[in-house]
């Protein structure tokens, strides 16, 4: 394998960790409307996500910079193109950001229940915006042959691009309810399930769509079984959830995004910017690269340092393994507000 | 305003309001992590209750340094993708870099920290801070490697058939000497900014308590007494550090953008021995160097540059005639420069800008070293000083350290321009690599689309800028609270538990006692 491909799938490895791992804080926080209806409920949903959001975060900074790092063509075409939107995404990391901080810096009824609106809303957005530039690029943005987006500041926003945000937001949110039932006991776990239960065999579709979609443009039949086994996992998943093997369940859920995204990626390589225009102006890898002695050191560098990387957030989960609930007989799950 | 001028306006913005949390970040994060190691080897309690309290403060302030930190990881391709571009070889490599070896570090081990009280053993949670605050000290390093790169680019050659730089060593572009220089001086002089902190907070608490007949043997007055003597200590010898490190860069400078510190000297022509200005005014407005009249110090200019009384010092008009020659008169009439296509270089940066940077820079970090001097000696052998106007005058005196730091930002970089990747004079003219900030912003984003960001941006900023310091100002205010300390016998040893184990299925029987107590826990987060 030449070290552009190596880049290519290194590159696809790290969009598809964040996927998989900021997708359960995602959906966490998408839930919460839905089934924390009491605050005890909320703080028990935030609880399980607070001490790995972060951590979590950063695979999404890698991974652009990975972009950046390996392909540079790909970086600087991409995010002009989709300028406003990706504003749109950081404004929506912003204040997610911020309001798991600041929530519980004052305590009111108010501040509490406004920054936890805070937090559903910015990853709402985040989702929905991450997944609608990944459905652009893999599905075709209206780049000319310079690169540069052909329409007005929205052109980017297509059909396609939002078939990703709604894909991405979708998933995420079953993989927030099968991980609240893996994580937590009480009510929240049993209302998590059944969510997941009622909403896994549809909330795989725009995926399985979107990864079809890419498949059938230019894949191959490896793309093709890849996709099979996504679809095939949509109903492991869905089986086990039924039958409270919750761990079963996650591992499934996560399998539809892998085989989804490898199968996106597989089927799109060797491009990195899908041009609706004309294919003949899509970007691929070979034009977006660095040199090969860049990518040498970076190869060198990611080879020790993502497996550290791995062990210690590996060991953080270790850490935090234990169901947490919310016990009725802490002062937290009767009064409204945290004290 | 053109797509340029706006670009230029939001990295502005953005990049100095995240550099306010940055120093705070990088400076309070070594000293909380000291503190927590003296608790852990002297176990004595105020060194508990200090990691405790400014430990918050440094969370509360980290957070905003990640939420801005994004905004900064996705600017260079937003606006300046012909810069991303042109710089993709060296440049995309340190920013990835940082984010694998030093972000995840951050993250994971801050998140460790927070939730770890009392969950996995003591030393290993000391480590947890180390660990985090040597991934703020790696970020620091590898930024500041990409931005002397654009400041002095080494390790590089021009590809003939892009024009590009193309790397050839890595090794030379880690050890860049502009970037070992920056380093170091980023380094102490966010340390500035954390003694600054602890010093004004400390000497309010500590006059608070005086006033309020606080008896010095109460466990706050140790608190906040050893805060004032760690913070003055630190603000003294920062500032030495930094007048140190500052010198070193002055003379790198001086032969790496000799225009940036000229034109920070305002000394128009060329001078042997050259004096040092120590005031300067002129016509509002105008950027020709001859209509600035300024005080100056004899030979102290040839000394601050090279070493020596006597070397001649290149003046702002030389200087310019030099580049000209160089790098042409005039922009090359290329639609790749947009509106500067065809117009003339003025390759001196503003002058003002320059020159009252600097010394506001330098200014600032000297009232700031004062200051925590006259901490040290109003606290000397158990003193508190009850002085409204000293004390007050301290906690303003908090800004000093950050404005001193931005200064020195906007010194840096208005200083490059009107190159983006400034040519390194060590290279032969005809393989050098430079790049003008002209071409560097995204061809196909209109002026109306970076308008909408640079606004909404600011707003956001604005808005986060308050609520952040009402949130920091009540809890400075309220000062270390009841369990800080005090861990409750029979539980665990490093105080009280963090909500996650008293809220959770996990608590440890018997710990009803303690969650109570562990409502106000300031390390606690309360989900
Ligand atoms: C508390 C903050 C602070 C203080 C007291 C000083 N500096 Fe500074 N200075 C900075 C904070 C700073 C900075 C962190 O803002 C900069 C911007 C880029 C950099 O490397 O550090 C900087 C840049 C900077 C540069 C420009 C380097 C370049 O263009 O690459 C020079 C020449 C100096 N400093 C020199 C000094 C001197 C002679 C000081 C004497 C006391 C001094 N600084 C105090
Ligand atoms: C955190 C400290 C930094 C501050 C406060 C800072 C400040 C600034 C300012 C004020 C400008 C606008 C210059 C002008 O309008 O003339 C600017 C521009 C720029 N800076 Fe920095 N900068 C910092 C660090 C960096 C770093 C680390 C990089 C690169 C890694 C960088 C890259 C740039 C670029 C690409 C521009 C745009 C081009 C230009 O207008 O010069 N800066 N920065
Ligand atoms: C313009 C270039 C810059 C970029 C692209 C950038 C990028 C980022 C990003 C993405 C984060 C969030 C990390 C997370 O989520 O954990 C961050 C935070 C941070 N950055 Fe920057 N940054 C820039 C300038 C700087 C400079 C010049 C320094 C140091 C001298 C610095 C030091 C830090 C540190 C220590 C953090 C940790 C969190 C905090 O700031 O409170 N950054 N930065």
């Amino acid at each position: 394998m030449d070290l552009q491909t190596l880049w290519f799938a290194a590159v696809a490895v790290l969009w598809t960790g964040f996927l998989l791992l900021e997708g359960f804080d995602f959906g966490v926080a998408a839930l919460i409307p839905v089934i924390g209806r009491k605050p005890a409920d909320r703080h028990l949903m935030l609880r399980s996500i607070g001490p790995l959001w972060d951590g979590n975060e950063v695979w999404l900074i890698t991974a652009a910079g990975a972009v950046f790092a390996a392909f540079p063509g790909w970086y600087a075409t991409w995010l002009p193109v989709l300028y406003l939107p990706f504003v749109l995404v950081l404004f929506g990391l912003i204040i997610r950001a911020v309001a798991f901080e600041w929530r519980h810096s004052h305590h009111t009824a108010q501040w509490d229940s406004t920054w936890t609106h805070v937090i559903t809303a910015g990853s709402l957005i985040a989702a929905l915006g991450v997944g609608a530039a990944l459905g652009g690029t893999t599905l075709g943005l209206p780049i000319d042959g310079d690169g540069i987006r052909v329409g007005g500041a929205f052109a980017g926003v297509t059909w396609s691009a939002l078939l990703g945000g709604v894909a991405l937001l979708a998933w995420s949110t079953v993989h927030g309810a099968v991980f609240l039932a893996l994580k937590t006991d009480g009510p929240v776990r049993l209302a998590a399930r059944r969510f997941a239960v009622r909403w896994s065999p549809v909330a795989a579709l725009p995926l399985l769509a979107w990864a079809g979609l890419v498949h059938l443009r230019s894949g191959t039949f490896v793309t093709g079984a890849l996709w099979l086994v996504a679809a095939l996992a949509v109903l492991v998943a869905w089986t086990r959830i039924r039958v409270d093997r919750e761990g079963q369940a996650f591992s499934a859920w996560a399998v539809v995004m892998l085989a989804s995204a490898a199968t996106i990626f597989g089927a799109v390589y060797p491009v990195v910017v899908v041009s609706s225009i004309d294919p003949a102006f899509s970007v691929t890898i070979a034009e977006a690269s660095v040199s090969d002695y860049t990518l040498t050191i970076m190869t060198w560098a990611a080879g020790f340092g993502l497996p550290v990387v791995l062990g210690y957030q590996a060991w953080t989960y270790w850490v935090f393994r234990k169901r947490l609930t919310a016990d009725p007989g802490t002062p937290h799950a009767q009064e409204p507000v945290h004290a | 305003m053109d797509v340029l001028d706006i670009a230029r306006w939001q990295f502005g913005i953005t990049t100095v309001y995240h550099f306010l949390m940055v120093p705070l970040t990088i400076g309070l994060g070594i000293l909380v992590a000291v503190m927590h190691t003296m608790w852990v080897r002297t176990d004595k309690p105020e060194w508990l209750r200090m990691t405790r309290f400014w430990g918050r403060v440094y969370l509360i302030n980290f957070v905003l340094g990640v939420a801005t930190g994004l905004v900064q990881e996705f600017q260079f391709g937003l606006a300046w993708s012909e810069y991303s571009r042109f710089v993709g070889d060296v440049f995309g490599s340190l920013l990835a870099l940082e984010a694998l070896l030093a972000f995840f570090l951050e993250s994971t081990f801050l998140g460790l920290w927070i939730f770890g009280w009392g969950r996995i053993p003591k030393k290993v949670h000391l480590a947890t801070l180390w660990a985090a605050v040597i991934g703020s000290i790696v970020s620091a390093y590898f930024i500041i490697a990409a931005n002397s790169w654009m400041q002095h680019p080494v390790g590089v050659v021009t590809d003939d058939a892009t024009g590009r730089p193309v790397q050839v060593d890595f090794f030379a572009v880690l050890t860049n000497n502009t970037a070992l220089a920056a380093f170091s001086h980023t380094i102490v002089a966010a340390l500035m900014v954390a003694g600054a902190a602890l010093v004004g907070i400390g000497l309010w608490h500590l006059r608070k308590g005086a006033l309020a007949g606080a008896p010095t043997t109460d466990p706050d007055h140790h608190v906040w007494r050893r805060s004032v003597r760690l913070g003055g200590w630190v603000s003294v010898a920062a500032f030495l550090l930094t007048a140190v490190t500052g010198d070193y860069q002055a003379k790198l400078m001086y032969e790496q953008q000799p225009l940036k510190m000229s034109s920070a000297e305002a000394l128009c022509t060329t001078e042997a021995p050259a004096p040092f200005s120590v005031f300067a005014f002129g016509k509002l407005g105008s950027n020709e160097c001859d209509d600035v009249h300024s005080w100056t110090v004899p030979y102290l200019l040839s000394y601050l540059a090279h070493g020596d009384f006597s070397t001649a010092v290149p003046g702002v008009n030389e200087l310019q005639e030099e580049y000209s020659a160089a790098y042409g008169a005039t922009y090359p009439d290329d639609p790749s420069f947009g509106d500067k296509a065809g117009e003339p270089i003025d390759y001196t940066p503003l002058l003002a800008v320059t020159y009252w940077n600097f010394r506001l820079m330098i200014g600032m970090g000297m009232l700031s070293a004062a200051v925590g001097g006259y901490a040290l000696w109003s606290t000397r052998r158990g003193r508190v000083p009850t002085n409204p106007i000293a004390v007050y005058g301290s906690v303003l005196a908090i800004g000093a350290p950050f404005v001193a730091n931005a200064a020195g930002w906007i010194f840096t970089e208005m200083g490059r321009q009107p190159f983006v990747v400034y040519p390194n004079p060590d290279v032969p003219r005809e393989d050098q690599v430079y790049f003008f900030t002209a071409q560097a912003v995204s061809p196909g984003v209109t002026a109306t689309e970076v308008w909408t960001s640079l606004i909404g941006l600011t707003l956001v900023y604005g808005a986060l800028a308050v609520v952040e310091l009402w949130l920091l100002t009540r809890f400075v205010r309220r000062g270390v609270t009841t369990s800080d300390g005090a861990p409750t016998p029979g539980h665990t040893p490093e105080g009280s538990p963090d909500d996650d184990v008293s809220g959770g299925a996990d608590v440890t029987p018997g710990s009803a006692s303690t969650r109570r107590e562990s409502d106000d826990d300031v390390l606690s987060f309360a989900y």
